[in-house]
């Protein structure tokens, strides 16, 4: 914390995306959450993916004995709640998981490491106002980033549905549940009520997952930048405590955002 | 952009979260992996050893299979070579028998001859000596010659 710096300043930074643009169309797109979300899915599809190419059916390596337990272990959750047969839903939960579980160890890394980097290339490489090169780290932590994953899982849930039940099933679904009724008569009278409960139904998974997701680790970051307000030498008594019980938030909120998809899912292609 | 003591403090912190990191969260876990590549490695090692056992044990029962069909092959042998032996005996006993019978019946029938012969001679004897006392019955008593009587029927 700099004299001249305002704590409120130092957190709007914090808070500040790094933009396509200042205004206009592309103001909304944030080139920050882009990368880094960009890079960790490339650590992923990396390391997954050289590990799967070496994969050997004998004894396996650390690597991939720890690729296999995550694996195994997205499996099991699969076999457990997922009463169907895809072959989507093992690689998309399995990316899910993974994928949101990187982003959200992004709080690990000390919160002025990115910014202040990113800060310095502004500078010197670029020339820029180093106060006008904003980096958020967390991509989890914004909530276009989240929303954009649970609204993929929407359509994947649509999909599924209508593959199961097909689109004239699916449609059927939509008009006459919850509230079925024996006539035509009255069978048209509900079918709206149903559309509206089922629409609410449908739009409350994303919404759901994305907030849950994008609450925690907004909160968990913010707090970090409160940590990072107080003087240096107290900052590990409480940084250190939240950044340990963090391990247990993003892992949880990645098991917990995969665990919903898989029930969703599996939902989606079951007769309720 | 400014380098302050803020970094300090971070730095600490994150030595801390990597000191917790490297105490209790990674050893459970590269615990739990090596368990886990010790686990297929005695599972896959353990699948050799079936393998082995059940080459061994196919090997060992194509050998006993060998052996008693060897086996039954020289039972039969012996059988056969037994049972033509108890045949040939059984002829010979027969043949021994055979000639035993043949003999006895023989000396029956030599025997039943002799008897006839003597009965026929005794008959004879006593019809010549009929026949002779007829001739003679004059002229020779019986009593006086009894001697001449007795020596002629034995000479018969």
């Amino acid at each position: 914390m700099a004299a001249e710096q305002s704590a409120t300043g130092y957190i709007v930074h914090h808070l500040t995306h790094w933009r396509l643009e200042t205004d206009g169309f592309w103001s909304g797109f944030h080139l920050d959450t882009f990368w880094v979300s960009l890079a960790l899915g490339f650590v992923f599809a990396g390391v997954f993916g050289m590990v799967a190419r070496r994969a050997t059916s004998g004894v396996p390596g650390r690597l991939q004995n720890f690729v296999e337990l995550i694996v195994e272990m997205v499996d099991s959750q699969i076999k457990d709640a997922f009463h169907g047969k895809s072959k989507v839903i093992g690689p998309l939960s399995l990316t899910i998981f993974v994928w949101v579980f990187l982003m959200n160890s992004m709080d690990f890394l000390p919160v002025d490491m990115l910014p202040v980097a990113a800060q310095a290339i502004g500078h010197y490489a670029f020339g820029m106002d180093p106060h006008h090169v904003y980096q958020r780290v967390v991509p989890t932590a914004d909530v276009n980033m989240t929303f954009a994953l649970s609204l993929s899982v929407l359509l994947v849930i649509i999909g599924f549905s209508i593959k199961a039940k097909g689109i004239g099933g699916w449609i059927k679904e939509l008009l006459t549940k919850p509230f079925h009724a024996e006539g035509l008569a009255l069978s048209i009278v509900l079918a709206p009520v149903n559309l509206v409960f089922q629409a609410i139904e449908l739009l409350a998974k994303p919404i759901s997952l994305s907030l849950r997701l994008f609450g925690n680790m907004y909160a968990g970051e913010l707090i970090f930048i409160l940590i990072a307000l107080l003087p240096f030498w107290a900052q590990w008594v409480l940084g250190a405590p939240w950044a340990i019980f963090h391990i247990l938030i993003v892992t949880l909120q990645a098991f917990v955002f995969m665990m919903l998809t898989i029930v969703y899912l599996s939902l989606a292609v079951e007769d309720h | 952009m400014e380098l302050n003591a803020s970094l300090i403090g971070q730095a600490i912190t994150f030595a801390i979260l990597v000191w917790f990191t490297m105490k209790f969260v990674w050893p459970p876990l590269t615990r739990m992996m090596d368990e886990r590549a010790a686990r297929i490695a005695d599972g896959l090692a353990a699948a050799d050893r079936a393998k082995q056992d059940l080459a061994n044990a196919e090997r060992a029962s194509a050998d006993r299979l060998r052996e008693a069909k060897q086996q039954a092959a020289e039972l039969i042998a012996q059988a056969e070579k037994r049972a033509a032996q108890i045949v040939e005996e059984a002829k010979d006993q027969a043949k021994v028998e055979g000639e035993r019978l043949v003999k006895g019946a023989q000396a029956e029938v030599d025997q039943q001859v002799q008897q006839a012969k003597e009965v026929l001679r005794q008959q004879v004897a006593t019809l010549a000596v009929a026949g002779a006392e007829k001739i003679l019955k004059q002229e020779i008593d019986a009593a006086k010659h009894a001697d001449l009587l007795a020596s002629i029927q034995a000479e018969l």
